[in-house]
């Protein structure tokens, strides 16, 4: 048998080998198809990659909490466009939730910031001590800013890695150096690691951080001390999340004077939340690949289809001479089947091959991220296995069950 | 000692819509291991539907068909192949050889059915093309062939099974005297020397003449059953 299988592999080979063009066209479905699959599983995959990879720089378990819309009077202010939240809510929720390990606050603005003869305009970030840490950033220099630092106010600053490199020339030790922001000299205390795009696609790393006191008093200018633009709380583990966002909300509305029948005055977000989002739009490219990959097999396998059922009629007597010498049902069942499947496997590898180009291009010319996974390849390739067999079936046993007499006859 | 071929009472009836053709009505034949047998007879008098039958590639409608005293009406199909594969060997008028496939490829097709090594299917292969004189075209296709070259590969590939029956349709019916006369000379060689029993269906006088015993067949019955009287006027040609 594996004598007969290697030797009917081999004809199948050569014959095919004989109508390039024919077996060529055949092929193209399963491997457009084929390729398109991968190709677009491996631009699915580099995204929802990034897309963790984001979330997770967010920091774990962190809850944010932004300023909303209030109604006063029948005026509706937007989002963030109001004051609503205070570094007294961030104290008093630390206080009054132990579910909470920390809480810290921020505000931001856009500032010129100025070096040597550099001049750059990046966000600025006032924040408390215990945002550093709440958002997971780590240091590749220095180090965080301190509660003393909020305390009397200091000159200090921490550069993302983006405020770096526009504002020092490669090689040189930021640390230490004196930077202004908005005029006023700042001292560099640390530099982050960079963590690349947020979920929104934002640069997270064009970022320099001051003690909020510092921003509030001497950078931003504030109408209303003590109100920020955001605050953020972190629970110990994933499940306190949920019960943790119901007493924010309801420590928040009490500390607000909310009437019951008044809506929320802020908006609370966790990275649930924003994950969310993107498992649903993956979820939905999961199901577009799913079709295309589906209706292209299907195209594919029909295409084989055709072109064996043309091949069974046109070798008609060759299955007589077969039968006439002794082939029986089965050899002649193989025979076909593994041609047809030669065909789609072949196919399917071309397809494979297409594919890792085009994620390559589309990495190369778009730079959105691929992945390919090995998984994805095996699919591939076995899914081709399958179209070719599941396709083969029907002209092969036709084949087969022809009378050895009608097919020698057939002219 | 049974006969190698017994048939009795063999109909074959094709209908075709409402037409009803008869192309056997009632065969009787006995023939002994050995044997020679040359089939006569006018066009679409039942011959090749007969010789289809006795090689196992249709059934008869009616009738009993013994091959070595096996009712062969009672085997599965891939039985049928087995007996063809191994008892057998069937060369056709018009050759049948699997284009664009080598000669020793054609040769080597029983072999490979009956799952020898491949080593083994080549050599036996080659050896068989030796025997019907084409030692050196082993890689010649079928298109690269004369009419006798290519029948006398159908030949090779018919016995290189070594088969105890060989059935011959109209063998020399395409080709030239020349190349006839070398087809029949190596199957009397076959039949002489290897002791395989011949059935061979022929138009030609001269050709029946090589066989020993002649069959007349006529509207689907045998006619006349006898020795060849001039079979040793033919032998003289061919030496
Ligand atoms: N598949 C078939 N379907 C219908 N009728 C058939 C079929 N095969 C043969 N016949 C008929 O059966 C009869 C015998 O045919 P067969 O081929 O056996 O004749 P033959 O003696 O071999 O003739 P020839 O010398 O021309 O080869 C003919 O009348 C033919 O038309
Ligand atoms: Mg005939």
């Amino acid at each position: 048998m594996p004598t007969f299988l290697l030797l009917t592999a081999l004809t199948a080979v050569r014959i095919l080998g004989r109508n390039r063009l024919r077996t060529g066209l055949t092929m193209l479905g399963i491997v457009i198809g084929v390729g398109a699959v991968i190709a677009m599983v491996s631009i699915g995959e580099g995204a929802k990659a990034a897309v963790a990879e984001r979330v997770a720089s967010m920091g774990t378990n962190v809850i944010l909490v932004l300023p909303g819309a209030v109604t006063t009077g029948g005026v509706r202010g937007g989002q963030g466009g109001v004051v609503t939240l205070t570094t007294a809510d961030a104290v008093e929720l630390k206080k009054r939730i132990p579910l909470l390990r920390e809480t810290g606050w921020a505000r931001r603005d856009v500032m010129q910031i100025v070096h040597g003869n550099k001049n750059w305009n990046g966000t600025v970030n006032g924040i408390s001590p215990s945002y550093l840490t709440i958002r997971g950033w780590s240091f590749t220099g220095g180090g965080p800013l301190t509660q003393q630092d909020l305390d009397t106010a200091a000159r200090v600053a921490v550069l993302g890695q983006t405020a770096v490199d526009n504002l020092f020339e490669p090689g040189e030790e930021p640390v230490g150096a004196i930077i202004r922001i908005n005029h006023v000299p700042f001292r560099v205390v640390g530099t982050l690691a960079p963590k690349g795009q947020s979920a929104q696609g934002m640069d997270q790393d064009d970022v320099i951080f001051i003690p909020f006191s510092t921003a509030e008093r001497k950078v931003f200018g504030t109408r209303f001390l003590g109100s920020v633009g955001a605050l953020f709380a972190s629970t110990e583990r994933p499940e306190d999340l949920a019960p943790a966002v119901a007493q924010i909300r309801e420590v928040l509305r009490q500390r607000h004077r909310l009437q019951p029948d008044q809506d929320d005055d802020f908006f609370i977000r966790t990275q649930v939340d924003i994950g969310k989002v993107h498992e649903d739009t993956s979820e939905t490219l999961t199901i577009m690949l799913f079709s295309i990959a589906s209706v292209s097999l299907l195209v594919g396998g029909i295409g084989i289809m055709n072109i064996l059922l043309v091949s069974v009629t046109e070798r008609t007597k060759e299955i007589g001479v077969r039968m006439a010498v002794g082939a029986t049902r089965r050899h002649i069942l193989i025979q076909f089947l593994v041609e047809a499947m030669t065909l789609s496997v072949l196919g399917g590898c071309l397809g494979i091959l297409v594919g890792m180009l085009g994620a390559r291009a589309t990495t190369v010319v778009a730079g959105w991220p691929t992945i390919i996974s090995p998984e994805t390849v095996i699919a591939a390739f076995v899914f081709s296995v399958a179209v070719g067999l599941f396709f083969g079936l029907y002209p092969a046993n036709k084949a087969a069950w022809m009378s050895p007499i009608d097919a020698l006859r057939y002219e | 000692m049974a006969a190698l071929i017994s048939c009795e009472d063999l109909w074959k009836i094709y209908r075709l819509g409402d037409v009803e053709v008869q192309a056997l009505r009632g065969v009787d034949l006995l023939i002994e291991e050995g044997e020679f047998v040359a089939i006569m007879g006018a066009s679409g008098s039942g011959k090749s539907t007969l010789m289809n039958i006795l090689g196992c590639l249709d059934r008869p409608t009616k009738g009993c068909y013994r091959l070595q005293g096996v009712d062969v009406g009672g085997l599965r199909a891939d039985q049928l192949a087995e007996i063809r594969n191994r008892r057998i060997g069937f060369v056709f008028q018009n050759f049948n050889l699997i284009p664009r496939t080598s000669a020793l490829e054609n040769v080597q097709l029983p072999l490979f059915y009956r799952g020898l090594p491949l080593r083994q299917q080549r050599a036996l292969a080659a050896e068989a093309l030796a025997r019907v004189g084409l030692q050196g075209r082993e890689n010649h296709y079928p298109s690269q062939l004369s009419g006798g070259q290519q029948q006398r590969v159908a030949i090779a590939r018919a016995l290189v099974a070594s088969p105890s029956l060989l059935l011959a349709d109209e063998p020399t019916g395409n080709l030239d005297t020349q190349s006839s006369l070398e087809i029949m000379a190596i199957l009397d060689g076959l039949n002489k020397k290897q002791r395989i029993t011949i059935v061979l269906v022929t138009h030609e006088t001269d050709i029946a003449a090589y066989a020993e015993r002649e069959v007349v067949m006529k509207d689907g019955r045998i006619l006349t059953d006898r020795k060849t009287p001039s079979r040793a006027s033919a032998l003289s040609v061919e030496a």
